[in-house]
């Protein structure tokens, strides 16, 4: 369906400016290889900076990689970059070209410019409208609604005019979960009742467990991994997740929660840890008794996450932040 | 296209399965590619919407041109009196509009929507480039109308000009509509920054107020050939002979050609320069 083979796109450095640092150069694609197959959601996952937009860039044909190949379809992308219109539907990050078009408009201006005549990309617009639950909003700005339902309204313009492959990048930011349901439910009935495959961009860990049939990790421009979601977490099964959560300053009078210090990644008050689950329960021991207890505000036990798979690859932890996971 | 049908990927065996054809036997038989958008219906399509961002966007600074051509206009009626420099001045302002609506708003437009990456949006859709750099240029040039056809009726009756042969606007605004459009989106997609695509925008409408309005008899020999290289300044001239009880077509004529030479080229450049823009 989608096949990447050693994609390498490097920015080249900046030169400094008045008030703007020089840059180093920065290989946002090193190397890539990638299949997706017909059919199902795959996902890109990866921290603000691993080179996910710049990927989608270059399979949907706005970006030229400076080496490596890209086959849509049996197409190539990399010779041929003008075909990607006639062969996905993209969702991108900005919605400038839309945002001072009604929803309505904005559904049917874009349907019309992927080749369907007026009565088609009126009813495409309807049906669309209608399914994502704009028909409120549907005669207002896009500028002038809030930023989830801003997404949702450019979602709907990706809509319009059926396209073997989506590619969303980021498509849920910002939105509410009745419009992040919309949106599953609008991606799944396309692949279930079209075989739609969908391509996907996110940095939300909840989300690509629920809703991907498998998922790459990237970490600097790099795949780090690719499995279904289980199969990556699969690779952590051996260990556990403890989040401690302190009122105040830790009691590190304790001699176990000092040594708890040495593992644990602190974020504030918050400190997570990751364990054999033997270790863990032992843990939970210390902290849920004696002087430990009082000091504590909450903990969580947990098994792993994608989040947790991230690190266990080699993933950097300010890296991890990046990643959402509400 | 892929050997699995859709409806076998379900497993995780069929995905494996997939997986294991070798590249590129799995997709031996490329997809048949959805139809393209034609250009007269994508230019359409552009130009309806476009039209429709004026109602939310454009209004306010449509009258901001507009009373800024008729406030120059009334300072420069302490000015001149009558006669040859009271054409061009009503002329020069009418075209201002023109200048300030499709030269410098659609610069900034296409500046911001290449800077922000709103680009990106019309370059996944199978749309001709020339639809979506027309289809803007035609809208921002339809904007100046009414501003215009105000501005050269409100002139004509400061300076107690003939209105008489005022339908020359018919040919007026579309051309010199086009040729600044066409330079207002070349510039605007080909500045590297977007600061510098307002900039260009600002300077060529201020070039068309200078250049347009000022009696041409007065300048002196450089800047003088400086207004004849901008191309409003043959919309201006065109305009300034009607005011003429008796004009004389040939010449006007020639003005508005040279106008659609300069849209023909400056549209033909604008295209291209969205190309370069849309794929980086």
């Amino acid at each position: 369906m989608c096949t990447v083979r050693g994609l390498v796109k490097t920015y080249p450095a900046a030169r400094r400016r008045r008030g703007v640092p020089a840059a180093p150069a920065v290989r946002a694609s090193d190397g890539i290889d990638l299949d997706v197959h017909r059919g199902e959601v795959f996902g890109l996952l990866g921290p603000n900076g691993a080179g996910k937009s710049t990927l989608v860039r270059q399979l949907t044909g706005l970006l030229r990689p400076d080496e490596g190949s890209v086959r849509v379809l049996g197409h190539d992308l990399v010779r041929h970059p003008e075909r990607a219109a006639r062969l996905l539907g993209y969702l991108g990050q900005d919605s400038t070209a839309l945002d001072e078009l009604t929803v309505a408009l904005a559904a049917e201006t874009t349907g019309r410019l992927r080749g369907l005549d007026v009565r088609a990309a009126r009813a495409e617009r309807d049906a669309v409208i209608e399914e994502l639950g704009l028909g409120e909003v549907a005669g207002r700005p896009l500028k002038k609604l809030s930023g989830g339902q801003r997404r949702l309204a450019c979602l709907a313009a990706a809509l319009v005019g059926e396209r073997p492959l989506l590619v969303l990048d980021e498509p849920t930011t910002g939105m509410d979960p009745v419009a992040r349901r919309a949106v599953w439910a609008a991606v799944d009935r396309r692949r279930a009742e079209r075989g739609a495959t969908v391509l996907l961009v996110t940095h939300n860990v909840i989300e690509a467990e629920t809703v991907l049939d498998r998922v790459a990790v990237l970490e600097r421009g790099r795949v780090i991994a690719c499995d279904t979601p289980a199969g990556l977490k699969a690779l952590v099964a051996d260990e556990v997740r403890v989040d401690l959560v302190w009122r105040g300053e830790p009691p590190l009078e304790v001699p176990e929660v000092a040594a708890l210090r040495e593992a644990a990644l602190a974020s504030g008050r918050r400190w997570t840890l990751r364990m054999a689950p033997e270790q863990a329960r032992a843990a939970i021991a210390t902290v849920t008794g004696g002087p430990a207890f009082a000091a504590l505000d909450d903990f969580t036990l947990a098994t792993p996450s994608l989040e947790d798979v991230y690190l266990a690859l080699g993933g950097h932890s300010e890296g991890a932040e990046g990643l959402v996971k509400a | 296209m892929s050997v699995v049908p859709a409806e076998a990927v379900s497993g995780g065996e069929a995905l494996a399965q997939a997986a294991e054809a070798p590249w590129p036997g799995g997709d031996a038989a490329p997809a048949p590619l959805a139809a393209r958008a034609r250009l007269l219906p994508a230019l359409a399509a552009v130009y309806r919407a476009q039209l429709s961002r004026a109602r939310v966007a454009r209004i306010p600074l449509l009258f901001v041109a507009t009373f800024q051509s008729v406030g120059i206009m009334i300072l420069m009626r302490g000015v001149v009196d009558g006669g040859v420099e009271a054409r061009s001045v009503v002329a020069g302002s009418s075209v201002l509009v023109v200048a300030f609506v499709a030269l410098n708003l659609l610069a900034q437009y296409f500046g911001q929507l290449r800077a922000s990456g709103g680009l990106d949006h019309y370059a996944t859709l199978p749309v001709p480039p020339a639809a979506v750099v027309l289809g803007a240029a035609a809208a921002y040039a339809s904007f100046t109308a009414p501003g215009t056809l105000v501005t050269a009726v409100v002139g004509s009756v400061l300076f107690q000009l003939p209105m008489t042969h005022l339908w020359v606007l018919v040919a007026v605004i579309p051309l010199s509509g086009a040729a600044l459009a066409g330079l207002g989106a070349a510039l605007g997609l080909l500045a590297p920054r977007q600061e510098l695509a307002t900039l260009c925008g600002q300077l060529g409408m201020s070039a068309a107020l200078l250049l347009g309005v000022l009696p041409a008899e007065r300048m002196p020999a450089p800047v003088s050939y400086a207004r004849d290289v901008l191309p409003s300044t043959y919309g201006v001239e065109a305009l300034a002979r009607s005011f003429d009880g008796n004009p004389d077509w040939l010449v006007v004529c020639a003005d508005l050609g040279v106008c659609a030479g300069v849209a023909v080229v400056s549209l033909t450049a604008a295209t291209w320069a969205y190309r370069r823009a849309a794929v980086r």
